[in-house]
């Protein structure tokens, strides 16, 4: 059992990065990687949605969806839970904690369109996974969407002083940067 | 009006120069096959959605408009997972979890917001067609420089004999990285080159 739970978290985060591997999230990963700060504020945003739209979606995909036998409306269901959640999430966190909403704020209505929340939604049905499987699952992957993250933004402030060639500026030079994390997080292929 | 069209296909490329859609981009373009027949769905969900949205242009409250453009184009993704998975039930299985998560899929989303739902319908039948022609154009592209360098094939054939060594590293997800990044700085320093 617990060799189980540790499999599917570290097998999340390093393994199947969200990010490196799997290529989920990639619009937030280049979009807020400028400053190591609005990395990791991006980073909880989505450690947060991500725990709670996945236990949201499993609950209502084995609880509506699969009892009314209309599991053609995945997709359709789970884009509106999450775009709800987000806009929920945001009303209670600008009520109860206005400090954490001043940091966190910005990034959440950049969440409704990341791939990754909807993306790790779908994967817990489709791989069959219990509700604690599920909860572990979506921690490990936000835990590694947030590590990439944080990751990217560090070289990102180093590469601003660096001379790179012009046409290889901007988004162009973060993807090669990504490409060398990518191969280095190769090295954990295996490893569960 | 032939403007709508084109736009997409180079100077506004929705992939190599607005930076849109960069998920699947990076995911499903191991080979040619994958890469064109990403584009071809993802246009499919673009042109009804643009002519959907352009159709409500003006019924729907500016409000809610977001969400009732995330439920029509979930509608039409549906609509296309389910004709993929029963007639091309190969490509299907490649594409995988990419095809619902056309839904959030920022091009689509963002014609709807930008084009359609303050154009007619004809313009924004082009507008969808132009921007998923040059969506396809670059996928295929990627996927073509990721099918040749990294298998040596094209569309599963060989192309250099049973001698050549495939760079396997470019059929991996760190080389979808670098062939997306390197084949926008290209583009960009042929735009530079140009002006």
């Amino acid at each position: 059992m617990m060799n189980d739970i540790v499999v599917l978290v570290i097998g999340a985060i390093f393994v199947n990065n969200f990010v490196l591997a799997r290529f989920l999230g990639i619009c937030p990963f280049v979009g807020v990687s400028k400053r190591v700060g609005d990395a990791v504020g991006m980073g909880m945003a989505v450690i947060f949605v991500m725990i709670l739209a996945s236990v949201a979606s499993w609950l209502t995909f084995f609880y509506v969806l699969t009892p009314l036998k209309i599991e053609y409306m995945t997709t359709i269901a789970f884009i509106l839970i999450i775009a709800s959640l987000v806009q929920f999430v945001e009303n209670v966190i600008k009520k109860m904690a206005p400090a954490l909403y001043k940091s966190l704020g910005i990034y959440l209505p950049l969440i409704t369109t990341n791939c990754a929340v909807l993306g790790i939604a779908l994967l817990n049905v489709q791989n069959g996974y219990t509700l604690t499987q599920t909860v572990l699952h979506a921690v490990g992957a936000s835990v590694g969407f947030t590590m990439a993250l944080v990751l990217l933004a560090g070289i990102r402030e180093r590469l601003e002083r660096a001379d790179i060639p012009p046409s290889l500026k901007g988004a162009p030079i973060t993807f090669i940067t990504s490409g060398l994390l990518a191969i280095a997080f190769m090295g954990f292929i295996g490893m569960v | 009006m032939l403007n709508e069209l084109t736009k997409g296909i180079f100077r506004e490329n929705p992939l190599l120069r607005l930076l849109l859609g960069t998920c699947p981009s990076l995911a499903v373009t191991s080979s040619l096959e994958n890469g064109f027949g990403m584009g071809a769905a993802t246009t499919f969900v673009l042109l009804c959605s643009n002519a959907m949205i352009s159709l409500l242009k003006g019924i729907v409250p500016s409000k809610v408009r977001i969400p009732v453009f995330i439920v029509i184009i979930a509608t039409f993704v549906t609509i296309t997972d389910l004709s993929m998975s029963a007639y091309v039930p190969d490509l299907h299985k490649n594409l995988g979890l990419f095809i619902p998560l056309i839904v959030v899929n920022c091009i689509i989303l963002g014609r709807a917001e930008a084009f359609a739902s303050k154009n007619g319908i004809v313009p924004s039948l082009l507008d969808g067609l132009g921007m998923g022609i040059g969506f396809t154009m670059a996928l295929s592209l990627i996927g073509s420089i990721r099918e040749i360098l990294g298998a040596g094939t094209l569309m599963g054939a060989s192309l250099f004999g049973p001698s050549y060594q495939p760079f396997l590293m470019f059929v991996l997800p760190a080389g979808a990285f670098l062939t997306l990044g390197l084949t926008m700085g290209v583009m960009n320093w042929m735009e530079k080159r140009k002006a």
